[in-house]
């Protein structure tokens, strides 16, 4: 799972704001295929974690019920311009993805 | 009525339980680490009060206005639910979101650092019109707020 996260981290002050998109198909494992009539098997991503110069800003537990192709912002304080803020994601089926981003 | 009720109790209690919190808030964790630490019980609880208790072993919460719930007073697809939870209050370590009538409730748990603010911004699905509920933990207690929002198409059968 390549390239699955689009993140992008500003400044205002010391105020950074992540915005962060990653691409996942957050299946419930309620669904059903219409043709088939099978169960989708649940495939989520379980775990976010952002970092800023590598210390945990946020560390989050997610489950089925967040959209698909999941939207996340959070903001933190004492950033400046050049930081690194970091994204990270695991899902219940192990996959993973991470990408780095510097503030701007 | 008894669910509305319930509803009462459950806002107006206060924090009585131990501030034992999962494992998850503990400082640098990578992913794959934290992944053990995945309270699969509250995701899949079938209540909120139930959900709360996986998360931070506690059952009651104390009604807050500093916690602003940004969403649609009307989503059109339950699919796809912008919601930011804004919270005002000092201290914040972590805040879980909840869509009161999904199947399960508990849809995420942010916890946050002491340099990050209280706010978080997410997409979330809903089944059917409901109350979405945010949970905010700081300084070993925990704050509630709520906001309605109506569902015209469910966003989580098939």
């Amino acid at each position: 799972m390549a390239d699955s996260i689009k993140i992008r981290a500003t400044l205002k002050g010391d105020v950074c704001t992540v915005k962060a998109l990653i691409k996942h198909p957050m299946e419930t494992g309620q669904r059903k295929d219409k043709k088939t009539g099978q169960v989708i098997p649940a495939h989520f991503i379980q775990e976010v974690v952002c970092t800023h110069n590598g210390k945990n800003v946020l560390t989050s537990a997610w489950g089925a019920a967040i959209s698909a192709n999941p939207y996340l912002s959070i903001e933190f304080s004492g950033a400046k311009k050049g930081d690194k803020v970091a994204l990270a994601w695991v899902d219940n089926k192990g996959e993973k993805d991470s990408a780095t981003e510097e503030i701007r | 009525m008894n669910a509305f009720r319930q509803r009462r109790i459950f806002l107006k209690g206060t924090l009585a339980g131990s501030a034992v919190a999962v494992a998850v808030g503990a400082g640098l964790l990578s992913p794959r680490q934290v992944l053990a630490a995945w309270p699969k019980e509250a995701f899949e609880a079938k209540d909120i009060a139930a959900s709360l208790k996986g998360v931070y072993n506690a059952d009651m919460t104390t009604p807050s206005n500093d916690i602003e719930i940004k969403a649609p007073d009307i989503a059109e697809n339950g699919a796809v639910v912008p919601v930011t939870v804004n919270a005002n209050i000092k201290g914040i370590e972590s805040i879980s979101l909840f869509v009161e009538q999904n199947g399960t409730p508990l849809t995420a748990v942010f916890n946050l650092a002491p340099n990050a603010l209280g706010t978080v911004s997410t997409r979330v699905k809903m089944g059917k019109t409901s109350n979405v509920v945010a949970v905010v933990k700081a300084g070993g207690t925990l704050y509630a707020g709520r906001k309605e929002v109506k569902v015209t198409i469910g966003g989580c059968g098939g």
